[in-house]
């Protein structure tokens, strides 16, 4: 079986195809060079198509214990967006805390063909997997949280050494089935358990003495020294608080040139300027990662209406609860390893913040110059669904819309931001960049988000469309591991996709410590809480692929 | 989790049968005959102790094959106006193909448990709430307040795992811990502490706890209430217990939805979580809903992100449509509206299908007896002994892998459902 996918202009920024045109061959799921003298089974004509490889997105909330809560919370919002069983599709709903079911479909009719979990629990990530695993047709795969937990903190109070580190951090990552280390609101979590509602930068811990910065390097050197590709996923501290861009800042510039992701820094990027005291630091934010080459960063883009926050910050998601939407809100403390919040919220457009909110995101977008080192998420749900991607992106490429918006928008909140005057508008290369190519690079997948010999064959076809919200809704193909799986923006077949993971080396007789620290203080065993291969595996339709590691990893 | 094969001896193995799903049972196995050698209970003994006895499918009490159980279900799905999955106690993969099935035959889906569970889903989607986690109690509480239950009669370990354990993670002096019960009494004494410290026990009847509650709430937020007595318990009782609430630095209010059986018991829970809500405006405060026996929550949480919806909802008109009211099953079956009853009930052999006019069939343990013979009844392997599963405990967040302890050759709920869905 070969298959010829003839004159589409490719965009694949990973070899710096920007728009030529050429022939991508497939055989076996894989893209391949052209063979001398084998005889094509299949041609798709492409002749006038757009073609980029699937696109990833490398933020995404959609497995595991925060966002079953919030589906449950929420059947108010499904009932707006119910979704009936076809011949091939099962029943669900959509809109901001979709069913597993749908995520999948939907993300596949827009192009997307891999997904990654930002916050795995690891005492949860049993849990996201079972989700992830009743996702169809995308790849998945998740980041495991640490940075609250007791363990680790423990280690620190007591000085254990960065290898000693090393071992827990590949431990728990290789048991969680994870393929990076996030770290939410460093230590926050664990020190709203000790009634502590704020935790800065350098303000230490009231049980360990530990402070979020020593965490962020001991985590951040750690993640390095494995040699695993994904940097340190941060989503750092003081979340929503007006003046929280100088702790941003702070947090970039004192990582002593680690590598480190910022998430959703749209979120972190307020100053207290202005009559309302709440500002934009975008160009701040903007100029301290155009400088620091190790800094890589998604949005976190908010988009006007209803959505759900699900968040592991319990600290920051308490301290929001008054601004809940409706007024209901779960917050939970979890298993002295984590903790999570979920809070329903509506961004309005009449809002002097939240319309500040998009302009920052926006702004962040437009004024960080590498597109390889900024991405494209709203933070599923919690800044707007994902199904909102395509509107983003017209936003981004489209400035005369962006400011037909912009014009609509709470007045004062329009004189606070500059945005009006950024004349930039994202190319098509920098998008497939940003949503393709960079989100590989970042995750970590060797064979994805490229159109490079070897990769999987994960493509997405569009037709040229100055609309593009038009454009990137709908897809004349998408194909996943080579099946066609959507045609003209519909889906035709159902696949389901790997599990991308990486598997350090480490010194197993950490276990030596972690048993009886589960015998003595947990509720569970250590062999319980890992989960083996066989449960990704799981009814056969799962798999695993592990993603290879650095160079500087210890293989 | 080791085996010791010559012996058959499990270690480290994980009880489905109870909510806080302790997994330090050491368990023997011989042939089919399984013994719990240590850490047993009175719930988790029985469970895994149960015996076998049918092995033959039946279909209006004749032995069939699994084969042709499985078509003249499929049969009997087909020709169904309105079929409903109830029961629903089986563990992930079961719940899985449980969906799979209601999807594809229009079915409504329900938990033997819903009434209790609804308790605290109804409060989720009005209010939400503050909750916690086992390891969280069993490393912090310093303050336990047991909320309208007998606590050990269903979960029999709980102090002992998670109260008076030898030591916590922060120093806490755990003979400190202070344990009062509010409504029921204890019936016996595994909420006194290792030294002889009892509970304080501030009884009253269930029909009282609405009033109870409210009153507590009051004072917890500093009103001044008029009243001495309330349900029979002082109210300068309940104020000293105020007081201790707000003097906790991490109080732990428990309860038990399905102990709470008057009607309208969720505007309790409701109460009880935003008095935990309260508390926390300055010091920290956690609710701790137990529940979960027979796999009820590891049902809602498959159902809630395969659907986006809990139990109760009905798959009649194509999509999801839930409806705690509506799709109660118990009322849909007392009212005529079900011709088709699939009761999966893979745990426990009491838990049998409720009577009614609908056509049944029962996916159950073997060693269940009938008072009316079903028209089928596939006697189904019981997760975590004969075959391998994963469950949800019952604050949600955690779940465990279940091991396969030996070879009966009954099938699994998901072997049953998944050639069901199949044949459709």
């Amino acid at each position: 079986m070969l298959t010829k996918l003839t004159g589409g202009k490719i965009y694949d920024p990973a070899h710096g195809v920007d728009g030529e045109i050429r022939d991508i061959y497939i055989r076996d799921g894989r893209i391949i060079n052209r063979p001398l003298d084998e005889k094509v089974t299949t041609e798709i004509d492409l002749r006038g198509k757009i073609v980029m490889a699937g696109a990833i997105d490398m933020h995404t909330h959609i497995g595991g214990g925060k966002v079953n809560i919030a589906r449950t919370m929420l059947p108010e919002d499904h009932a707006q967006d119910v979704i009936a069983r076809t011949e091939l599709m099962r029943s669900g709903c959509g809109h901001a805390a979709p069913s597993t079911l749908t995520a999948g479909y939907r993300y596949a009719e827009m192009g997307y063909t891999a997904g990654f979990e930002p916050a795995i629990l690891p005492i949860n990530a049993r849990q996201a997997h079972m989700e992830m695993h009743d996702t169809p047709i995308i790849d998945k795969g998740g980041y495991a949280m640490l940075g609250s937990d007791d363990f680790l903190l423990r280690m620190m109070a007591s000085n254990n050494d960065q290898q000693a580190i090393n071992n827990y951090v590949a431990w728990t990552l290789t048991h969680s089935q994870a393929i990076g280390i996030k770290v939410v609101n460093p230590g926050g979590i664990n020190a709203f358990k000790f009634n502590q509602r704020k935790l800065d930068l350098d303000e230490r811990n009231k049980f360990y003495g530990v402070t979020p910065r020593e965490i962020l390097l001991r985590l951040a050197r750690a993640v390095k020294e494995l040699g695993i590709p994904h940097p340190l996923h941060v989503h750092g501290c003081n979340l929503g608080v007006p003046g929280n861009l100088n702790t941003t800042i702070d947090t970039m510039e004192g990582i002593e040139g680690l590598p480190m992701h910022m998430t959703h820094i749209q979120f972190h990027s307020y100053g207290t300027e202005g009559d309302f005291k709440f500002s934009s630091g975008s160009a701040q934010i903007a100029e301290t990662i155009n400088k620091h080459k190790n800094i890589t960063a998604d949005v976190g883009q908010i988009l006007f209406g209803q959505t759900v926050t699900a968040s592991g910050d319990n600290m920051r998601q308490h301290a929001a609860h008054p601004h809940a939407h409706p007024n209901k809100w779960v917050c939970m403390d979890i298993e002295c390893d984590a903790g999570c919040g979920v809070l329903p919220f509506k961004y309005k457009d009449q809002s002097y913040v939240n319309a500040l909110q998009w302009m920052i995101g926006l702004e962040t977008f437009l004024m960080v110059d590498d597109p390889w080192r900024v991405f494209l998420t709203t933070d599923h749900p919690n800044g707007a669904p994902f199904t909102s991607y395509p509107h983003l992106i017209k936003l981004l490429m489209d400035k005369t819309f962006r400011n037909d918006v912009l014009s609509t928008l709470h007045p004062e909140a329009q004189k606070a931001s500059h945005l009006g005057s950024l004349d930039r508008e994202y190319t098509m290369y920098e998008i497939a960049i940003m949503t393709r190519a960079g989100a590989a690079k970042l995750v970590g997948l060797a064979d994805r988000g490229h159109l490079g010999e070897g990769g999987a064959a994960d493509i997405t076809v569009y037709t040229d469309d100055a609309d593009r919200e038009k454009m990137f809704s709908s897809p004349d193909y998408v194909f996943k591991d080579g099946k066609i799986v959507v045609k003209d923006g519909h889906l035709i077949d159902v696949t389901w996709g790997t599990t991308h993971v990486v598997k350090p080396e480490y010194d197993n007789s950490i276990e030596k410590e972690l048993k009886p620290y589960f015998d003595r203080y947990h509720t569970q065993k250590m062999g319980n809480f890992k989960i083996s291969d066989d449960e990704i595996v799981d009814d056969g339709r799962g798999s695993l692929t592990v993603q290879p590691l650095h160079k500087g990893g210890a293989i | 989790m080791t085996d010791n094969t010559d012996a058959g001896v499990w270690e480290e193995i994980a009880s489905p049968f109870c909510g806080i799903a302790s997994d330090d049972l050491t368990i023997q196995v011989e042939g089919n005959t399984v013994k719990v050698l240590e850490n047993g209970d009175a719930v988790t003994t029985k469970g895994f102790e149960t015996s076998i006895t049918d092995t033959s499918p039946r279909v209006n009490g004749k032995e069939v094959s699994l084969e042709q159980a499985v078509t003249h279900i499929a049969n009997l799905l087909r020709d169904s106006k309105q079929p409903v999955i109830g029961g629903m106690a089986t563990d992930l993969n079961g719940a899985r193909s449980a969906m799979a099935v209601a999807d594809k035959a229009r079915a409504s889906i329900d938990n033997m448990d819903s009434s209790a569970s609804m308790r605290n889903t109804l409060v989720l989607q009005d209010t939400g709430y503050m909750v916690t986690t086992l390891t969280e109690v069993r490393n912090r509480v310093d303050l336990l307040v047991v909320v309208g239950t007998d606590l050990e009669v269903s979960y029999p370990r709980f102090f002992e795992r998670m109260v008076w354990n030898k030591e916590s993670m922060f120093d806490q002096d755990i003979a400190s811990r202070e344990v009062v019960y509010l409504g029921k009494a204890p019936s016996g004494d595994a909420s006194t502490s290792p030294q002889g410290k009892k509970a304080k026990v501030l009884s009253c009847d269930d029909a009282d706890l609405p009033e109870v509650m409210s009153v507590l709430r009051a004072l917890v937020k500093g009103k001044v209430i008029q009243a001495e007595q309330v349900g029979g318990i002082d109210v300068s009782d309940l104020t000293t217990l105020a007081e201790q609430l707000k003097q906790a630095k991490y109080s732990v209010v428990t309860w038990v939805a399905g102990d709470l059986d008057f009607d309208h018991a969720e505007a309790t829970v409701q109460t009880l979580c935003e008095m935990v809500k309260d508390l926390n405006l300055d010091t920290r405060s956690s609710g701790l809903p137990l529940g979960g026996k027979e796999g009820s929550i590891t049902a809602n949480q498959v159902s809630a992100w395969q659907s986006g919806y809990p139990m109760r909802t009905n798959f009649n008109r194509s999509y999801p449509d839930y409806d705690p009211y509506l799709s109660d099953s118990k009322r849909m079956l007392d009212n005529d509206e079900v011709d088709v009853l699939v009761w999966i009930s893979s745990y426990n052999i009491d838990r049998i299908p409720p009577e009614s006019k609908a056509k049944t069939i029962v996916l159950g343990r073997s060693g269940m007896t009938f008072n009316n013979e079903p028209e089928v009844f596939i006697p189904v392997g019981t997760p975590g002994i004969d075959h391998a599963g994963r469950t949800f405990r019952c604050d949600g967040v955690v779940s465990i892998p279940l091991r396969k302890l030996r070879d009966s050759g009954l099938p699994s709920t998901f072997d049953v459902l998944t050639a069901v869905e199949q044949a459709l």
